[in-house]
């Protein structure tokens, strides 16, 4: 395994499109870490957006997980490019009749998708935990490290949609064509959810909700729920406007977890598949 | 001897297409082998088929007497298939670099390779920069990195200018003399002439020959011989039981032989006759000759 992830990480370091996007991700991360500064007038209330409350522990693990979430798609991005490349250079063939044996291949590809997810979960962690120590009202000890299962629910979501990226450089080839796959199938599981929910309406069932736990980006989103509803502010605007109680489920649910898992298994083990079938 | 790789009846079809029909043959260690044919004769997909990059369809092949994995077979082997294939943006240590690591072997070897193929003074520039005759030269260092047991070229000069094949052959023959195994395939046949001690010749997927080089034709050549007085030679050479034919041209007489002969005598039988020869010398069939009549007769 340590050979596996050292021949991995050796493409990864060398390669310009993944150091590029690793930049402009950390960038990213650290700019959304001075968000806190930025000065709000919501609903009458004037002040900083750290004065909101929404870095206050255990509540910011929630938001910068979900948060930090849209911007997996620069991680994978370098995934997909990695993949696709060893087509086009043709150097998976050489990797190959250098010794590689396929299964190794798609092994290495893997242990670097999980550990690009343990990174970005790291990354995320003390990110929060940076924030938090600075604006959040508690800072006792339980309280910190409290609610803590987005981070890990941030992992799997991750893992997922890293192996989605795998699976379809190894599908397609190119790695344009691969992100427009990943694209694609978004666009699909969308129309899925419409049509669903037109269905839902006409005929008074629940077909969406069992669906949503089915499809690979939409179980994977589900994770981690939006905790916008969560803050007290917006939470009294809605009861205002909706003249009732306002009640959410924000914790992480195992059907999602197991769907998401189930997904990053069957992505790597047809990717492995494809690999073994194909003439190079 | 020590068997290298067996290949017993492979095949390989593409929808329909026999690119390799039931193609055996034996790779023993210290000689060099080329797989001679025409583009499309199956050279580079029974190539393939044994580096585990191409599934075949039927049969079995066999690395080092079924020792080892094939992939464990294949990290003591170099072999370079169609065209070099690094990573662009590495640099030519990078990609040797990351050659050592899934060859599982010390990096130590890089310098001394790559002053083998004349690569030193470019070592850290990126692949995308390098000329194709670069690009192929590394592609044979890197071959060369685990010392191999056995070296598989596929059409290395491809695609180079005269230099640059010169180049190339100047390495593979500096590699055959310190003992190495080879296995070249090739459709330039004087390449293979050049360096090769054994020749498979593959036409169609088939194989037709495989053995010795010089035992590829059952044929001792021809003698071309001329005198002054050629009414003379030719009732001289009509009567020798070595001539199969005997055939006038511009330059004199060449003489098809069906056994070895001794020019000597010949020389000395002329003379004998009264006819001083101003021309005589044998020539073995080139091996174009050969591959040619071979590749037609069947």
């Amino acid at each position: 395994m340590k050979r596996l992830l050292d021949i991995e990480f050796h493409k990864f370091k060398y390669s310009k499109s993944s150091k590029v996007l690793t930049i402009i991700y950390l960038v990213i991360v650290i700019l959304l870490m001075f968000t806190g500064l930025i000065q709000v007038n919501i609903n009458g209330f004037k002040g900083s957006l750290s004065d909101l409350g929404i870095f206050n522990f255990p509540y910011i693990w929630h938001l910068s997980t979900y948060m930090v979430s849209f911007l997996k798609i620069f991680i994978a991005i370098v995934i997909v490019s990695l993949t696709a490349n060893e087509y086009s250079n043709r150097t998976l063939k050489q990797n190959l009749i250098d010794g590689l044996s396929k299964k190794e291949l798609i092994l290495s590809k893997l242990y670097l998708a999980i550990t690009l997810a343990l990174l970005t979960t790291m990354i995320v962690f003390i990110a929060s935990l940076i924030l938090g120590l600075f604006h959040s009202d508690y800072l006792e000890i339980g309280i910190i490290f409290s609610k803590m299962e987005y981070l890990p629910a941030f992992f799997i979501s991750h893992l997922m949609f890293f192996c989605f990226c795998l699976f379809a450089g190894v599908l397609v080839k190119r790695s344009a064509f691969a992100l427009g796959l990943i694209g694609v199938w978004w666009i699909f599981e969308l129309v899925i959810r419409g049509l669903s929910s037109f269905i839902d309406f006409k005929y008074d069932v629940d077909t969406w909700n069992v669906i949503q736990h089915i499809l690979p980006l939409e179980s994977a989103s589900l994770l981690i729920k939006e905790p916008f509803t969560k803050i007290s502010i917006v939470q009294g605007g809605i009861e205002q406007l909706t003249q009732g109680q306002y009640i959410k489920d924000y914790g992480v649910s195992l059907i999602n977890v197991v769907t998401s898992m189930a997904w990053s298994f069957l992505f790597i083990f047809w990717s492995y598949k494809i690999l073994k079938r194909r003439d190079l | 001897m020590k068997t290298i790789l067996e290949i017993k009846n492979l095949s390989k079809n593409y929808s329909g297409l026999k690119a390799v029909d039931n193609v055996s043959f034996k790779i023993e260690k210290g000689h060099v082998y080329g797989i001679l044919g025409p583009n499309g004769s199956g050279k580079s997909t029974t190539l393939g088929m044994v580096l585990n990059v191409v599934n075949p369809t039927s049969g079995s092949y066999e690395w080092f007497e079924g020792t080892t994995t094939n992939h464990d077979a294949l990290k003591r082997i170099g072999a370079i298939i169609e065209r070099p294939n690094f990573y662009p943006s590495m640099t030519a240590v990078q990609n040797l670099e990351l050659v050592c690591k899934i060859k599982n072997i010390a990096k130590d070897k890089i310098e001394e390779k790559l002053a083998v193929v004349d690569l030193l003074a470019r070592k850290h520039s990126p692949f995308s920069t390098y000329s194709l005759g670069m690009k192929q030269r590394l592609a044979i260092a890197s071959a060369l990195l685990n010392d191999p047991e056995i070296l598989i070229l596929d059409e290395p000069t491809n695609g180079l200018d005269p230099q640059g094949i010169r180049k190339i052959r100047d390495i593979i023959q500096d590699i055959a003399k310190s003992g190495t195994t080879i296995l070249l395939a090739s459709h330039l046949l004087d390449e293979v002439e050049k360096v090769c001690t054994h020749v498979i010749v593959l036409r169609q997927g088939k194989t037709l020959y495989c053995g010795a080089v010089d035992e590829m034709n059952h044929n001792h050549g021809v003698v071309h011989l001329d005198a002054t007085n050629r009414d003379g030679l030719f009732e001289f050479l009509k009567g020798q039981p070595y001539a199969v034919s005997v055939k006038e041209e511009i330059e004199g007489f060449k003489v098809v032989l069906n056994q070895p002969v001794d020019l000597g005598k010949i020389n000395a039988a002329a003379f004998a006759k009264n006819i001083s020869l101003n021309k005589l010398f044998l020539k073995k069939q080139s091996l174009e000759d050969q591959f040619i009549q071979l590749t037609n007769h069947n």
